[in-house]
């Protein structure tokens, strides 16, 4: 049984159709990467798969239950997917150390001193273990995204949900980013991920998701799509990422 | 025979200060629990509830201060059939001024966290009371202080209208002096003074007040 079973889904933003009868499946220990154009509805799939958006149509399955529209049940799931945003979204007003610790003590209601101890082992996943008193406005961009990643990996999550965490970030700071993406999923951590990483995804992904038109347009093992791509639309796609001056 | 401008009138006006800020800090902390309660229905997604508080901080900010002294005033006469002491009306009247103005003060503040901080916080996954407890109000209470303290200062201030239902107040206090020694030119001058005096540290404080917050942010000010 697959970790996580979406079928069918379909939303619209007014009259726009942003997915249109999607379906994927994600086994335990799995790492999709999603690409696609801008407006390809990438990043609302992956916003529904915790409830960020709600679906028109369709049915999401986590752990062999259906996702709540909203409510405690949907917050009992989400504690089993994290999920790490472009913007970091740390909490500004409060310490590495608190943000991390947030969710572990006021979710989950452990003891203070435990959920400490997760924030300096999670850190350390990250490299950040020396900024565990700093304030986010103090970190750069890089650092704020692993510890964003960190904030995650705290809930000890069975999913981790990844939507387009380098596109924010300067150049030079995006290695230290995808360094850690790549522990991660050597982990055997079950993940998706929108991106624009082409050469991540090629390394690290097990399936590569093309979507096109609020579609899955093509879908497969990395070698095989940027290989042998089987449509005309990945075709270009991948011409125009990877070769962006020509 | 009139008195003199001197030091038993000058102590009457300071002893009747006293209820300028008792009233003040009245108001300030009942329209303080409305004002919150006010935010936060405002920014519910409940529908019945947004409307409600609007309509309320509608009606409120839309109608005289007077008006709504003069209906607390005759409206507890009324229902208590015997003319009432001034006290709970200006408390009833000026709590319910208060936390339509800092429940609209608010919501702005409540408004102005980005969305993100909300979904970040409800992918922890927070419940949506702890969502706001830990997450946004703090961020609000920072963008909320200038605005805040700038409405308790014209509260303050505000609070001189409650002299014409007979609260002696500072300014009642004043027009009760000048009654008896006909130096209105000493005895008001003296009154915006001790009202300044009242005001102008609050100010000083909130600017303070801003400062720290930033800090313990990490927040550098570029002016």
């Amino acid at each position: 049984m697959p970790l996580l079973a979406l079928s069918g889904l379909r939303k619209q933003f007014g009259s726009h159709v942003v997915l249109d009868d999607v379906s994927l499946d994600v086994e335990v220990g799995e790492v999709v990467a999603i690409i696609g154009r801008s407006g390809s509805g990438k990043t609302t799939l992956l916003r529904c798969i915790n409830g960020l958006e709600t679906i028109d149509q369709g049915t999401i399955v986590f752990d062999g239950k259906a996702l709540p529209r909203d409510g405690p049940g949907l917050r009992e799931l989400r504690r089993a997917i994290g999920i790490v945003f472009q913007s970091y979204n740390l909490f500004p007003h409060h310490s590495v150390e608190r943000n991390i610790t947030l969710g572990p003590t006021i979710t989950n209601k452990l003891p203070l001193a435990d959920a400490q101890k997760i924030a300096l082992d999670v850190l350390r996943e990250v490299g950040l273990e020396d900024k565990l008193h700093a304030y986010p406005a103090q970190l750069s961009g890089g650092q704020q995204q692993r510890v964003a990643i960190a904030r995650a990996l705290a809930m000890r999550p069975r999913l981790m949900l990844f939507d387009e965490i380098t596109s924010a970030l300067d150049p030079e700071l995006v290695g230290e980013v995808v360094k850690v993406l790549e522990r991660l999923a050597k982990s055997g951590m079950t993940m998706v991920l929108v991106t624009h990483e082409m050469g991540f995804a090629r390394r690290t992904a097990d399936t590569l998701v093309f979507m096109h038109q609020g579609k899955v347009w093509e879908k497969g093992p990395p070698r095989q799509l940027f290989g042998a791509p089987k449509t005309q639309e990945l075709e270009t796609f991948i011409r125009a990422v990877l070769e962006p001056e020509a | 025979m009139s008195r003199d401008f001197e030091w038993p009138e000058f102590v009457f006006l300071l002893s009747a200060m006293r209820w300028t800020i008792v009233l003040s800090l009245i108001a300030f902390a009942g329209g303080g629990i409305g004002g919150l309660l006010l935010a936060v229905a405002r920014t519910s997604s409940i529908k019945p509830l947004r409307w409600l508080a609007a309509t309320y901080i509608g009606l409120i900010q839309g109608t005289p201060l007077l008006m709504q002294l003069f209906l607390a005033f005759y409206g507890l006469a009324v229902i208590a059939g015997v003319r009432i002491d001034p006290w709970p009306a200006v408390i009833l009247a000026f709590t319910l001024y208060a936390a339509a103005f800092l429940g609209e003060i608010w919501r702005g503040a409540i408004q102005a966290i980005p969305r993100q901080q909300w979904e970040a916080a409800a992918a922890l996954p927070l419940s949506p009371a702890a969502q706001l407890r830990y997450v946004i109000l703090p961020q609000a209470f920072r963008i909320a202080v200038p605005p805040t303290i700038g409405f308790l200062v014209q509260l303050v201030k505000g609070t001189s209208v409650a002299s014409i239902i007979g609260f002696v107040e500072l300014t009642r206090a004043g027009q009760l002096m000048v009654n008896v020694t006909f130096q209105p030119l000493i005895v008001y001058p003296i009154v915006a003074v001790l009202y300044f005096a009242l005001c102008w540290p609050m100010s000083f404080w909130s600017l303070r007040l801003e400062r720290k917050l930033d800090a313990a942010l990490g927040i550098k000010r570029t002016a």
